[in-house]
């Protein structure tokens, strides 16, 4: 029986695996991997002016300002981040440096420049807020993709729906998220969070994505929280791609003595 | 000591800043350009400042003080101008102490920072400088503190004070080498009892306006000046440093036999630090040599004698917007013995070993909006201690209330909190930024 059977499994596997709609349907992984490229690794490097207006629950605003200098060290891999505090007044000039890793925790500092200390920060928790916004620091550095497991729900014609959920689930406040990612060009264009108890009570979308030295890129987004009804809305201005952002800025050096790409 | 580098102007000119200063956020408001935005536009100048306003009293108080730890109110303005090859910055503040009943000018920042080389910066003129691995705790870092401001609930940044300067640093391959040069001493601002009370030996009792502690002001340029330096390397994430100072001992830590007057005796400092993440959180250590130079190895009684210092610290986030951080410190006396046969009798001893615990605890609320702090130094050798607590409220951009309590307590009146047992007091702030 065997004799006969086998030839026959493993031509239809040949023909499935051959058939040209399964070799262009990309996988959860595929997705995941080229959304975490297009949406956090745009060109070598790049420059932001950022304000964030964050509107809580009663209705009551505060904002935010600051310049974000970002470097990748590999594609998909390590990245350093600078970001230079402009408003509010009070943390006006403090710096924040990533030294962000995949396979270990991320190396952050803190630069206050009235005692002109530089203060080393725990970084374990990356589910934590951003300055107060909705904005977790994952929001803003990304989420290592080998962090969870990644489903296929959906194609559409114009999104591809991936359900994610955590290998560690005590890790995370989650218990899982879908991403709608453009099917063109990877962006993740929405993601919704769901509690332990499955029930929907964070949002992340992007509301304005333009073309910017070739990359699409996201220059308006907004976080909800929707338990608290609190809300941010992030606009992304006079973005630059691919500008030289030397290695060296990501260091102490500079956290004393803002580079010349931060300051106006 | 108390008005050091301080200029005591007209109560008039104050007035005049303070009304000018409080229309300024009124104009931000009012116009949709405002003159912050217009001074960066028109001039390149970069304006900012705040108003802060802090009320404390002491919460007993037996000995020669007044009844009030704190009652002032500072104006700050900041003035910076970007030259792109140098940045200039203007920072002062303008206090009104009802404490002390003095109106002081306080100049926190004064200087230039320029980049002559692409290996070299220079920064001339006041500066605050800062470095080393300590929380609240300061080893290597022997740049002037001011622990009186500390002590009465002023904002944290005025525990540092300014220098007058010139800091340059090297960035060589692999390794950073900073060299600040501080032409005159001028040392930390310590409890003198003019406002806070502390146990003099000489009398045997805890003593305040009574009493205050006079010492030698330093006034020779260049003779009586002050080096520090910092080699640097970060390999992989771990900070690793090198340090040498040669200078003073920042209070005065020695007695001119000639005269009885306080002197600030000669110091070296040699010392090393690391820091890294570790187990998830942050770990540092740091160890210094502090060579009393005049000490005569421990014989010379009007002197405070050699030390080893080291600490240990870790840092972890223990729950959600909550961190932890404790840290252990050992002061060790250098040739104990001799120093031993240089205590009179009567006289109590300093251990050899001084143990010294830190525990700081902060939790974020609200978005971030509360913070709650509370940081304990704990000593089980001389078993006394001190607890800071403080809860601060921002109640929008500019508006940021705060509270709290500075709690001093020693088995003995003479040990290194215990002398401020009759200091510990409560305080309320309202701060406003533009």
């Amino acid at each position: 029986m065997h004799r006969i059977f086998t030839p026959w499994l493993i031509m239809a596997g040949f023909i499935l695996l051959s058939s040209p709609a399964f070799a262009n349907t990309p996988t959860a992984e595929e997705i995941i991997n080229k959304a975490n490229l297009a949406a956090y690794y745009g060109g070598e490097d790049g420059r932001s002016e950022v304000s964030m207006v964050i509107t809580d629950g009663q209705g009551r605003t505060r904002n935010r300002e600051f310049v974000i200098l970002r470097k990748d060290k590999t594609d998909g891999g390590p990245q350093l981040f600078y970001v230079y505090f402009q408003k509010p007044s009070d943390v006006r000039k403090m710096v924040f440096l990533v030294h962000k890793y995949l396979d270990r925790d991320d190396d952050r500092w803190l630069y206050l420049p009235a005692l002109d200390l530089v203060k080393r920060i725990a970084a374990s928790d990356k589910r934590t807020s951003f300055v107060g916004s909705n904005f977790f620091y994952e929001d803003v550095s990304g989420r290592g993709v080998e962090e969870d497991t990644h489903e296929l729900l959906e194609t559409t014609e114009s999104h591809f729906v991936i359900k994610n959920t955590p290998k560690d689930p005590d890790g995370v406040e989650f218990s899982s998220y879908t991403v709608w990612i453009d099917t063109k060009n990877y962006l993740p264009l929405k993601a919704e969070y769901l509690d332990k108890n499955g029930k929907k009570y964070r949002q992340v979308e992007a509301l304005t994505v333009e073309d910017i030295d070739g990359y699409p890129t996201v220059t308006k987004s907004q976080v909800s929280d929707l338990e608290s009804g609190s809300v941010t809305v992030s606009e992304f201005k006079k973005v630059r791609y691919d500008i030289g952002l030397d290695e060296k800025i990501f260091t102490e050096r500079y956290l004393r003595r803002p580079p010349r790409e931060v300051r106006r | 000591m108390t008005v050091k580098n301080r200029h005591i102007i007209p109560t008039f000119l104050f007035s005049f800043i303070f009304c000018f200063g409080s229309v300024l956020p009124t104009i931000q408001a009012g116009e949709d350009l405002s003159l912050k935005e217009r001074l960066y536009d028109d001039w390149g100048v970069e304006f900012g400042g705040f108003f802060d306003v802090r009320a404390g009293f002491m919460l007993q108080n037996d000995v020669d003080e007044k009844d009030l730890s704190l009652g002032e109110t500072r104006m700050q303005l900041e003035l910076g101008r970007d030259f792109g090859d140098a940045i200039m910055n203007f920072k002062t503040d303008l206090l009104a102490d009802g404490v002390t009943e003095e109106v002081l000018l306080d100049i926190r920042e004064l200087n230039l920072a320029f980049f002559p080389a692409d290996s070299l910066d220079i920064k001339v003129g006041r500066q605050v400088l800062t470095w080393g691995t300590g929380d609240m705790i300061f080893i290597n870092d022997m740049f002037p503190k001011d622990w009186q401001s500390f002590f009465i609930g002023r904002e944290d940044n005025y525990l540092k004070s300014p220098s007058n300067a010139v800091k340059a640093s090297f960035f060589l391959p692999g390794i950073d080498l900073d060299l600040a040069y501080i032409p005159l001493f001028e040392g930390s601002e310590y409890v003198s009892g003019e406002r806070l009370s502390y146990y003099n030996p000489m009398v045997g009792r805890i003593v305040g306006r009574d009493m205050i502690f006079e010492d030698e002001e330093k006034n020779r340029y260049f003779s009586e000046a002050e080096l520090a330096a910092r080699i640097s390397k970060n390999i992989d994430g771990v900070e690793l440093a090198l340090y040498g100072y040669s200078g003073f001992w920042q209070e005065p830590e020695g007695i001119d036999p000639l005269n009885g007057l306080a002197v600030y005796p000669r110091l070296n400092v040699w010392g090393a630090s690391a820091r890294s993440t570790v187990l998830g959180g942050i770990g540092n250590m740091e160890f210094g040599y502090y060579d009393s130079t005049g000490d005569e190895d421990g014989r010379n009684p009007f002197v405070r004698p050699s030390e080893y210092r080291f600490l240990a610290g870790f840092e972890h986030e223990l729950g959600h917007e909550l961190t932890g951080a404790f840290q252990y410190y050992l002061e060790v006396i250098d040739q104990y013995e001799n120093y031993l046969s240089t205590v009179p009798t009567g006289t109590v001893a300093r251990d050899e070993y001084r143990h010294l615990l830190t525990l700081r605890l902060t939790k974020l609320m609200m978005d971030q909006n509360l913070i709650l702090s509370l940081f304990t130094y704990y000593s089980p050798s001389d078993n006394d201690g001190y607890v800071r607590s403080r809860v601060t409220y921002k109640v929008n951009d500019h508006l940021k209330l705060d509270g709290g309590l500075n709690y001093f307590w020693g088995e003995e009146e003479y040990t290194f909190w215990g002398r401020f047992e009759q200091n510990s007091n409560a305080y309320l702030g309202i701060h406003y930024s533009f």
